[in-house]
């Protein structure tokens, strides 16, 4: 079911030049066709600029999408190399890198992001996803140093030592493997909290930028008209919330899959 | 003679703790010679492990071989060699088999991978060269289908089938000294036999010397050619496989001999020696056996016994060797006397 409805939104936001009944920026008529409530030519209705909402939606989902998809990626390969040699290595250097993590997980992830966006005016998208990004991996990193080190304590790994492979291939080539399922899980877990965090900035106006839109922008296109034009908020509003939903869940359920006695201890520390 | 494959002297591997100093391997010495099997037996902190990883030189921090150490393997000495020399020679000329086969297998990597792996961290071959060898070896160490079995995974094979796979590991690249850690204490007792039958058959295909540590005097019994009993971090006795099983010298070995149960004498209860190791921060002045020895008197409290020569080829590291009278004279032993709270 969850995999359905993210396949589901992929799919939409591949073809969305194909799918979307109209073209997502045009404003044919600013006066007669502004703000029509949902109908059959429009089913999601228009915006104040006459814009069509379910043409907007559908080319919104390509940017909600690719920034979080994007962030995640960084965040997860960060925290992941950043984790696993604070891990190996030990001593001093996994002290220094941990606590880096620890001073900047005091602060809460919003007001950093907010306070890092508000330095910049007409944000460029690439620069959103390596905030979002780098804002990321704090959480991560500390779970992947965590069983990093109780892996490397394994016979394997002396295994590997005795069988003379060098230190790095030992971490990636025996231990990040062993990372993986922990790695997908957060992934998973990840792209639905940075699609909701994107929504956030871009109804705060320091995310996406017009004329491009995101879900976050179009609820924010219609936030001053919430009485009267709710169509604008709700359909985006919507999306994000079952995109949102179904990654949780698919995350919840890999979790599981993947080994069910690490879930309390994961959500512990995917929360931090 | 020969120079044997392996000489160590005076090995000592000292663990720093703060100011404590655990001292797990306090002097060893004992040679290995091409194509020969010793084994080193004693019980639980002995020291016999960390004897076997200091050769790899696979002990971490705080561990620390001492400096007036020396270990000279085809005439280099090891512990002169650089962190990159000493891995060419791990896994290539000395190969190490862990005692715990599921635990020394990644679980996420096929055994074929993991067999392939070792020849291409020493060798150039492709990964193609690299995966047929993992099958041809995997076929020398007796795995039936071993193209079918190289695609699986660890927790797929039964234990006897693990520990055939770290065999190939270990062996894939013909190494010069197998070190066999507990190999077959983790396995049934029928599989052990066969454990220990193919690495006797792959020892003599491939005129590798193998240095086994085990607690088993059986085993040792029926593979090793020469013994070495190790006791407090000390060699204690050493000698024939033969001359120390049949006649051993040393209190220890004699204990360790009575304590093994046997078929053909009924016993109401099994024989132990009393007592535990002592701590290897702080061994007992004079003989470290002294407290659980049925013979020990003053001498053995000041007095730190040598090695002696007690016969061709036999060494003993107790004063019963210059005062031979005193074994008529046993008596209950100090850690037996003061009872269980040791």
């Amino acid at each position: 079911m969850a995999t359905g409805v993210i396949v589901v939104m992929v799919i939409i936001a591949l073809l969305a030049p194909l799918i979307a009944p109209s073209d997502p920026i045009a404003q044919p008529d600013i006066i007669g066709l502004k703000n029509l409530a949902p109908s059959l030519g429009h089913p999601f209705g228009t915006d104040s600029y006459s814009r069509d909402i379910l043409s907007r939606c559908i080319y919104g989902a390509r940017i909600s999408l690719t920034v979080a998809a994007l962030a995640t990626a960084i965040a997860v390969t960060f925290g992941t190399l950043y984790g696993a040699i604070a891990g190996f290595v030990g001593g001093a250097v996994d002290t220094v890198l941990m606590r880096f993590v620890d001073a900047a997980l005091a602060i809460p992830r919003v007001l950093l992001l907010i306070a890092i966006l508000a330095l910049w005016n007409g944000l460029p998208l690439w620069l959103l996803i390596v905030v979002l990004g780098a804002t990321g991996w704090f959480g991560l990193s500390r779970m992947v140093r965590a069983q990093v080190l109780s892996l490397r304590e394994l016979d394997f790994v002396a295994a590997a030592r005795a069988v003379g492979a060098t230190g790095p291939r030992i971490l990636l080539r025996h231990i990040l493997p062993n990372v993986l399922p922990t790695v997908i899980v957060a992934a998973t877990l990840g792209i639905g909290h940075v699609i909701i965090l994107e929504a956030g900035l871009s109804y705060l106006g320091l995310g996406v930028q017009p004329p491009s839109a995101s879900w976050g922008s179009i609820i924010q296109d219609g936030a001053d008209q919430i009485g009267t034009a709710w169509w604008i908020s709700l359909f985006p509003g919507l999306l994000i919330v079952t995109t949102a939903i179904a990654c949780n869940s698919l995350g919840d359920a890999l979790r599981a899959a993947f080994d069910p006695r690490e879930s309390a201890v994961m959500m512990a520390e995917l929360d931090a | 003679m020969t120079e044997p494959l392996l000489a160590v002297s005076d090995l000592r591997t000292y663990f720093h703790d703060g100011g404590a100093v655990a001292r797990a391997v306090d002097g060893v010495s004992f040679d290995i010679a091409r194509g020969e099997t010793v084994a080193v037996v004693g019980e639980s902190g002995s020291g016999k492990s960390v004897t076997a990883l200091s050769i790899l030189r696979l002990i971490r921090t705080p561990g620390r071989i001492e400096p007036a150490s020396s270990m000279m393997f085809e005439g280099r000495e090891l512990l002169a060699l650089s962190e990159s020399e000493m891995r060419e020679i791990r896994g290539n000329r000395i190969a190490m088999i862990f005692q715990e086969p599921m635990s020394a297998l990644n679980p996420v990597l096929t055994v074929g991978e993991q067999i392939a792996e070792v020849v291409r961290v020493h060798t150039d071959a492709s990964r193609h060269e690299a995966w047929e060898r993992a099958i041809e070896m995997l076929a020398l160490a007796g795995m039936s289908a071993p193209r079918e079995r190289a695609s699986e995974y660890p927790h797929q094979l039964s234990g006897g089938m693990r520990q055939r796979v770290m065999i190939a590991m270990a062996l894939v690249l013909r190494p010069a000294l197998l070190i066999a850690d507990e190999p077959t204490t983790a396995l049934d007792v029928t599989i052990q036999a066969q454990i220990l039958e193919l690495l006797q058959r792959l020892q003599q295909q491939f005129g590798m010397a193998v240095l086994l540590i085990t607690h088993d005097l059986g085993v040792v019994a029926e593979v090793a050619d020469r013994v070495v009993v190790m006791y407090g971090g000390e060699v204690v006795e050493t000698g024939t496989a033969a001359t120390v099983l049949r006649a051993p010298h040393h209190p220890y070995t004699e204990g360790l001999m009575s304590a093994m149960p046997r078929l053909d004498q009924r016993t109401e209860r099994l024989v132990t020696i009393p007592g535990v190791v002592p701590p290897s921060t702080a061994w007992p002045s004079g003989c470290r056996f002294r407290d659980r020895c049925s013979y020990a008197w003053e001498r053995c409290e000041v007095e730190h016994p040598p090695l002696y020569a007690v016969g061709e080829n036999h060494e003993s590291r107790c004063h019963i060797a210059v005062e031979p009278l005193r074994r008529a004279e046993p008596h209950i032993p100090l850690a037996a006397r003061v009872g269980a709270d040791q």
